[in-house]
């Protein structure tokens, strides 16, 4: 049964076949069963899910939906509120450049320019090589220290477009 | 040899520095020399343009050196820095170097001094004395001190915390709730952070201590996901606190309950506004909703819920240790006790600065801050966040006082400062406000939503030189429309930002069609 999509530019998944792969399938069965006893699973379990895979696949949202009893557009209306939940897979490592005031004060915007321009992809895109994400962020509490960029879960600060580029080469020497 | 003992801080802004490399470098260092060591992993001390930081302890106290990279490990080592000796890079006793020194820390008391999830050092430095007299008070007595205290919510709104928990303790009895904002969205601060990473179990007092006079048994804290170190640091707390009868049924053997549990954001700045934040801990996407009902009445899952910041709950257990008085006597006006001030952007000495209200913005950015990092004239600094007023030379003379900044169209918020130097494009920045409103719009408003969008284009005109009156008159148009048309403060407050650089410095509108009028 496929319920027909209000939105458009962000067409729900039809329902059956799922093209979730074992491991996905898994990941998701796995968030679902730990934390949807929780007040609230729905933000838990979309963390756990993107924590697993990297990103909550598309067809991850109607078995989200039924384990909480809520429709599939109210789980897809929740992951696309939120910037950080993402539908497809990121390359290996995602770099977030800040955007924000105090970055900018110490040279952000050109360096976003220098992020940009040598990955040669703009903002939500992937290197070819499937290496890095690049997405915006606003602010990583490193404030006093920016330029700031969080790859993955590491925190660099004075990040001018010379050590950018050596963040890029060890986050590509990752296989 | 005496075993020596070194602190090297764990706060992400010295990792974000290299503070792991330097422990690392310290540790083999101390092992290739055959010295036993103990390296601490504190908090950060704040002065973060020291960071990595690096204390020794000696006979006449903690001795620091920074910034310590690991290529400066070895010649530490020979200079003898094990003894506080002189290095190019020692800075001499830490309580000394006079950004600390010039300091009053309440609320980040601890914060820098030791280990931030060793309980017992907690304990020794004056932790968990704030809930042991809670635990002696009646929940009126409890709320009674907080509103003494003079204490306002430090998240940006300033309203007085006892007169929020007084309502919540008045709701009828049945489930009620604490919730921690911990979204700390805005650009230009870091204090929530610190303190979590800092000295998470002060967190984890003054919630319990909130659930006590309101009588909540459940806490969350909501934490924005850009912060993963911070929620380590307080995961852990939470356990250690568990474990040693601080969380949970039967709090220090009093009978009464408090649970806690970290939640974690996804990525929106609304998320900080506390109802968009209570959505978004009930799963659902974080939009605004009409008040009232207040949280305080109706909040998380309809129930009567106390929502605070971070440094607004953090500053609750001194002042139930210290008393009311101690804290109020800090201050100036109507704003009572100190604010952590996080010093940003193109700043010398960056980092945070709590003291007691009343300095004035000058004295920050000069005597303390020590002027632009680049060394150029500051020439606007933004104060209280992405929605607060950017302020000329000409209001530096405002003291750090919450009526003292509306007097003047701008606002403390969350007590963070963003420097700017001459070289910043002030029209740029005004259309960065307006692009970050239109991207963080919770989409309620249309004056929000689809104005700020508006903005941009409209700012883009305006700097192109086209037909300028009008495009100058539309903007302050669209600037009345949205703070008048809006549900909350993120499409309220965006004009002051765009208002206020163009009355400042509207010669940045015109750069552009100075040199290139179009027809
Ligand atoms: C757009 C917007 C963003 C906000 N962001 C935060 C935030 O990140 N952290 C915070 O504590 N309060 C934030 N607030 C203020 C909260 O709505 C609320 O006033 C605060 O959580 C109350 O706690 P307090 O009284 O202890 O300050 C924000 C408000 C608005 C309108
Ligand atoms: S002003 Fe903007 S963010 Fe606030 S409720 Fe309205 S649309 Fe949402
Ligand atoms: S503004 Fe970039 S880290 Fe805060």
């Amino acid at each position: 049964m496929t319920i027909p999509s209000p939105n458009r530019a962000h067409p729900l998944p039809a329902e059956p076949p799922s093209n979730l792969g074992p491991q996905e399938r898994a990941a998701v069965e796995d968030a679902c069963a730990r934390l949807k006893a929780l007040p609230g699973a729905l933000l838990p379990i979309l963390h756990a899910i993107q924590d697993a895979l990297g990103f909550v696949p598309a067809d991850a949202v109607p078995m989200i939906a039924r384990e909480l009893n809520l429709t599939r557009a109210e789980v897809h209306g929740v992951i696309t509120f939120y910037h950080y939940f993402r539908s497809t897979r990121p390359g290996r490592r995602v770099f977030r450049l800040c955007r924000a005031e105090a970055c900018q004060s110490v040279g952000a915007t050109a360096l976003e320019a220098h992020a940009k321009r040598s990955l040669g992809i703009d903002y939500h895109r992937t290197t070819a090589d499937g290496a890095i994400t690049l997405e915006p962020v606003y602010c990583l509490g490193n404030c006093a220290l920016g330029p700031s960029v969080l790859i993955d879960d590491r925190l660099v600060g004075r990040v001018d477009a010379a050590r950018f580029d050596e963040l890029v080469a060890e986050a590509r020497r990752k296989r | 040899m005496s075993k020596l003992r070194v602190y090297v801080p764990t706060d992400a802004s010295a990792l974000a520095v290299g503070a792991d490399a330097t422990a690392a470098a310290i540790l083999a260092e101390a092992r290739r020399r055959g010295r036993e060591i103990e390296v601490v992993r504190n908090g950060s001390r704040g002065m973060l343009w020291l960071e990595p930081l690096v204390e020794v302890e000696t006979a006449r106290g903690r001795v620091a050196y920074g910034p310590v990279h690991a290529a400066d490990v070895a010649g530490l080592f020979d200079a003898g820095f094990t003894e506080g000796a002189a290095h190019r890079l020692g800075l001499g006793p830490t309580a000394e170097i006079p950004f600390f020194k010039a300091q009053q820390r309440l609320t980040f008391a601890r914060v820098g001094l030791i280990d931030p999830l060793d309980l017992d050092a907690y304990r020794s430095l004056g932790g968990y004395r704030g809930l042991a007299a809670a635990l002696a008070m009646s929940p009126g007595e409890i709320v009674e001190t907080v509103t003494a205290s003079g204490l306002r919510g430090r998240g940006g709104a300033a309203f007085p915390a006892g007169i929020k928990w007084k309502t919540a303790l008045g709701a009828p009895a049945g489930q009620k709730y604490v919730v921690c904002n911990a979204d700390e969205g805005d650009s230009g601060t870091f204090s929530d952070r610190m303190l979590m990473e800092g000295d998470p179990f002060t967190l984890i007092e003054g919630m319990t201590i909130a659930g006590l006079a309101v009588g909540a048994t459940q806490g969350y804290i909501y934490l924005r996901f850009e912060y993963p170190h911070a929620r380590r640091a307080l995961e852990r707390a939470i356990a250690t606190a568990r474990a040693r009868g601080f969380l949970g049924a039967d709090l220090c053997g009093s009978g009464r309950t408090f649970e806690l549990e970290v939640r974690m954001g996804a990525g929106a700045y609304i998320c900080g506004e506390e109802t968009s934040l209570l959505e978004s801990l009930e799963g659902k996407r974080g939009q605004v909703r009409f008040k009232p009902p207040l949280p305080a009445i109706s909040g998380l899952f309809g129930r009567p819920t106390v929502i605070n910041n971070v440094i607004t709950l953090a500053s609750v257990p001194v002042i139930l240790d210290r008393g009311a008085g101690y804290y109020r006597d800090f201050g100036m006006g109507r704003s009572r006790g100190t604010l952590p001030i996080q010093l940003t952007g193109n700043i010398r000495h960056g980092g945070l600065f709590e003291k007691a209200f009343g300095l004035s913005l000058r004295e920050l950015l000069y005597d303390i801050g020590g002027g632009s990092l680049s060394g150029r004239p500051i020439r606007a600094v933004q104060v209280g966040g992405p929605l607060g007023a950017y302020l000329p030379e000409s209001q530096f003379d405002t003291p750090i006082d919450y009526e003292a900044f509306a007097a003047i169209g701008g606002m403390l918020g969350h007590g963070g400062l963003v420097v700017f130097d001459d070289t910043v494009d002030m029209a740029a920045q005004a259309r960065y406000a307006m692009e970050f409103c239109a991207v963080e719009s919770c989409g309620k408003c249309t004056p929000c939503r689809i104005g700020s969008t508006r903005g941009v284009e409209v700012i883009d005109r305006l700097v192109a030189g086209e037909d300028r009156a009008r495009q100058e008159a539309l903007l302050r148009d669209l600037c009345e429309t949205m703070v008048h048309g809006s549900l909350c403060a993120l499409g309220g407050l965006t004009p002051y930002p765009v208002r206020s650089a163009l009355d400042h410095f509207p010669e940045d509108f015109r750069r552009a069609a100075a040199g290139s009028a179009r027809p």
